[in-house]
């Protein structure tokens, strides 16, 4: 199915969050998601189901003011 | 003593940790400051980008309290869910709320910025709104739940200090139960310490520090600058009069003669 990850449209096979992850090799111990604006926690990625058109954003610390 | 939502510090500076030479002079910098307090921010990670991981080390390795930001966020619903995400990422339920009007002035979106932080009050966020000058927008702050409001000097970056003086006297006279903070344009030390001076409880900057010609030296410079100022608030200012009033005793001036 088609997703856009990070604002970028991508073709992808996983079904779940966390396959999601594993296949596009995100090796990142700090990571928040959000799923069409929903943040989505750690615990929950294992069973969060994935969709055509779903968008995700995959988010780290960064610096800021 | 300064307290943000009743924790209490010791540092009345926040600095940010962005727009620095290396991430050293980064570390040194914030040390020099004295700042118990950083802002951070929620970006984007690479497939396979270990960025954020090497970041948090670098601000795991100083000793302070993070605050992240919603820097870049435009509507509501993006900063509400930014703040979201930050919770996650940072484990902290402060949160610097930024939604922002306009691109070339960085200028706060008070409609937004108003509902958004009534929506994460109402979540358990402590938020630290960053707001323009406007006093019927802070009053709105406070009521959707602010307990600190932080107003501009002037425009994020722009180094100009604090532009609307009467403005800030003005929300530090009607909100003196609100934890207070000039967030954003400030240049100079002398700018950190006329905002002190008015009685604010502290200031943040970021850029004034990052793009000196010697970050960690400014940040001192600053640090001593916001000590001067709260000083000298706390010891009484006299305050500006119209005309002038001799300091030396009239009495006693030499060769003068009584008119007749």
């Amino acid at each position: 199915m088609q997703l856009i990850v990070n604002g970028e449209r991508k073709d992808i096979r996983a079904a779940r969050l966390d396959a999601l992850l594993a296949e596009l090799e995100y090796d990142s111990a700090h990571l928040a998601i959000a799923l069409n604006y929903d943040v989505i926690p750690r615990a929950k990625w294992s069973e969060t189901a994935l969709k055509d058109g779903d968008e995700v954003e995959i988010l780290t610390p960064r610096q800021g003011g | 003593m300064l307290n943000f939502y009743g924790k209490p510090f010791a540092s009345r500076m926040l600095v940010g940790t962005a727009l620095y030479p290396s991430p050293k002079i980064m570390q040194d910098a914030i040390r020099a400051s004295g700042a118990d307090i950083v802002t951070v921010s929620v970006r984007r990670e690479s497939a396979g980008g270990k960025t954020g991981d090497a970041f948090w080390s670098l601000i795991r390795e100083l000793d302070v309290t993070v605050l992240p930001n919603t820097a870049g966020c435009r509507t509501v619903r993006e900063a509400v869910t930014t703040a979201k995400l930050a919770r996650e990422l940072f484990g902290t339920n402060w949160i610097k709320l930024e939604v922002i009007a306009d691109d070339e002035t960085l200028q706060p979106d008070v409609v937004g910025l108003v509902e958004a932080a009534g929506i994460l009050a109402k979540d358990g966020f402590e938020v630290f709104p960053y707001t323009t000058e406007d006093l019927s927008v802070a009053m709105r702050l406070v009521e959707a739940g602010c307990r600190v409001v932080m107003p501009w000097a002037s425009p994020i970056g722009s180094a100009r200090g604090i532009v609307n003086r009467e403005a800030l006297k003005l929300l530090r006279q009607r909100l003196p139960d609100v934890t207070l903070i000039v967030d954003a344009g400030l240049g100079a030390p002398s700018h950190a310490a006329e905002a002190m001076e008015l009685g604010y409880d502290g200031v943040l900057l970021n850029t004034a520090i990052a793009k000196a010609a010697d970050p960690v030296a400014m940040a001192g410079a600053f640090r001593l600058a916001v000590e001067a100022g709260r000083n000298g608030f706390e010891a009484g200012l006299m305050g500006p009069r119209d005309f002038a009033s001799p300091s030396t005793p009239l009495v006693g001036t030499p060769f003068w003669h009584a008119v007749s």
